[in-house]
């Protein structure tokens, strides 16, 4: 025990305690207020958008949009055929499956290579960097590179160059997910696989990937929703098309240019069928959104 | 100060064990052979063990206790290699099982863990079935029937005492089972791959009292076929289970001594104060 004598303290100011008391209710509301207030300022442009386009694009939405192909415009003549958007619906489908495809195993294994190989290794720290990077990089220099890089050799714009150019969106995404899904993973999971004599490849791929299925599932679809909706890669690399076409040597339609296309036009039935467009993309990024958090709430 | 703090041996529960154990004697033939073994986590870090002498006797279960930081963890994860994950930490010295040193560069370190086995101090079932479970180490090593398969689940299943709770449900997932359930999983995959040797890391650490006196009775009844080491902070634990117990501190081996005198009659002036709760 020490023997130094402590000074004595004075006793509490109840009435400066109450002061203080009522100040910091007073500031706690006040914070509360500003954070609900943003957040309806928030909101109010979301619901604003969202309504807009539905009330837009259903003015339009029909089974003709849905089937038909492009059709220029009627000018105001209810006797000419109208026209439709299967062909960005169909160009669409195809080139982000084909980038998803291809994109998909990179990431996986660039993921997996960061987080289970790389450890603190400069290489390591080089390699997530750049990935986050070209997470965060304007698209359109992404369609750049590939019309460099594959559109000016082969002479013209392709569906196949397209789906490249997404896929280069693609493998960032998903490298992200999997390295952070697969860190979540407890160490002592691993070291138990490796404990009963398994080799290092056969714990990632039959235990760890497994244990961060649902992880990676949603990084994934995410990736998926996140090309859905991207106009200028494709704008430099599969160009758009009126016509309906799954030639992947041949210039392809989507609908992000589709819609570019239709509004840029200047005829008011045109830009309804951009209206509907854009819904149909924005219900797609929807539902996969919504997949995905299901598929995470499963995982919890 | 400390004379309400009783010495273990005399404090109740563990007593009854301790002297049935006593009139048991020790096997002389060891199992492994550890000698002259230091060990860092990483270079020019301080010795993590040094120069370690130790036998494990065959088919007993050997404790180790001592404070935290002691190298006791240490030790079990250069049994089964399991140090060798991490780039860095280097074990020198003799591991020596079956005439071969354990840690030389040129053991193949999966067939090594098949027969080395190891329980971890969490439960850490995979995200499978329970049957998948077992059948996965299983697989590492062997190829079976289905039938064949089917009977070395059940097998290690009931060798770990958890048969019965699970036989209706072998194809749900096992992050389904409580707590003490899926430490006795991890004992039944261990057994599954069937190791001559199986380390605990804590065992019981994260268990409830009841779970823990069945892992206790496992244990115990293990023995009979495999070879136990058993890492443990809980003296009783150290005195109910282990035949032969290793007092460890400060990266040495102070003593070992088989249980029943290291709890009655300890040799060294540092174990006595450690397990009378001195410190530690």
């Amino acid at each position: 025990m020490s023997t130094t004598t402590l000074p004595v303290m004075p006793p509490r100011d109840v009435a400066q305690q109450r002061r203080l008391g009522q100040r910091r209710k007073l500031v706690d509301r006040l914070v509360m207020y500003f954070c609900v207030a943003a957040t309806i300022v928030g909101l109010f442009f979301l619901a604003s958008i969202m309504a807009t386009l539905l009330w837009r694009g259903l003015v339009a939405l029909d089974w003709i949009v849905l089937t038909r192909e492009f059709e220029p415009t009627r000018y105001g003549d209810d006797s000419l055929p109208k026209g439709g958007l299967s062909h960005a619906i169909v160009g669409s489908l195809i080139q982000t499956a084909i980038a998803t495809a291809i994109g998909t195993p990179i990431g996986l294994l660039v993921g997996t290579y960061l987080s289970e190989y790389a450890g603190k290794s400069n290489f390591g720290y080089a390699v997530r960097f750049i990935s986050d990077i070209l997470l965060s990089a304007p698209s359109v220099l992404i369609g750049l590179f590939i019309y460099q890089l594959v559109v000016l050799p082969q002479g013209g714009f392709s569906g196949f160059a397209g789906a490249l150019a997404l896929a280069i969106i693609v493998i960032p995404v998903v490298v992200r997910t999997t390295e952070d899904m697969l860190q979540l993973i407890p160490n002592t999971l691993r070291e138990a696989v490796v404990a009963l004599g398994a080799p290092k490849w056969k714990m990632i791929t039959l235990v760890a990937w497994r244990a961060a299925l649902s992880g990676i599932m949603t990084g994934i679809l995410l990736a998926f929703a996140r090309i859905m909706g991207e106009t200028a890669p494709l704008l430099l690399t599969s160009f758009g098309n009126n016509v309906l076409s799954t030639d992947l040597s041949r210039a392809m339609a989507s609908l992000p240019v589709a819609i570019y296309q239709h509004a840029n036009s200047g005829f008011p039935d045109l830009i309804e069928i951009a209206w509907s467009g854009a819904l149909l993309v924005t219900l797609g990024v929807l539902l996969i959104n919504i997949i995905a958090r299901v598929a995470l709430r499963k995982r919890a | 100060m400390n004379d309400h703090i009783q010495p273990v041996a005399e404090a109740g529960p563990s007593m009854s064990g301790l002297q049935a154990r006593s009139s048991a004697k020790l096997n002389s033939v060891a199992r492994i052979s550890v000698r002259n073994l230091d060990f860092v986590y990483a270079d020019g870090l301080p010795k993590a063990l040094k120069g370690i002498n130790l036998d494990i006797p065959d088919r007993q279960v050997t404790g180790m206790i001592g404070p935290s930081g002691c190298g006791k963890s240490t030790l079990l994860r250069v049994l089964n290699r399991m140090y060798s994950l991490y780039p860095g930490q280097k074990a020198t010295g003799e591991v020596m099982m079956d005439g071969r040193n354990l840690i030389d560069a040129g053991v193949d370190i999966n067939e090594l863990r098949s027969k080395i086995g190891m329980v971890f101090q969490k439960p850490t079932p995979f995200p499978m079935t329970i049957y998948e479970n077992i059948a996965f180490g299983v697989r590492l090593h062997e190829k079976l029937s289905k039938s064949q398969m089917d009977q070395r689940v059940e097998w290690a299943l009931s060798r770990a005492a958890i048969w019965g709770e699970v036989k209706d449900r072998l194809n749900t997932n096992a992050m389904g089972l409580s707590g003490g359930q899926q430490q006795r999983l991890c004992i039944a995959r261990t057994i599954a791959v069937r190791p001559e040797v199986i380390l605990f890391d804590e065992p019981t650490s994260a268990l409830d009292p009841i779970s823990t006196l069945k892992i206790e009775e496992l244990i115990d009844e293990l023995k009979q076929d495999f070879t136990i080491v058993i890492v443990t902070h809980n003296m009783q634990q150290a005195a109910r289970c282990a035949d032969q117990v290793a007092f460890f501190y400060l990266g040495e081996l102070i003593e070992v001594s088989p249980a029943a005198e290291m709890f009655t009659a300890p040799k060294e002036q540092k174990t006595q104060e450690y397990i009378t709760g001195r410190f530690g």
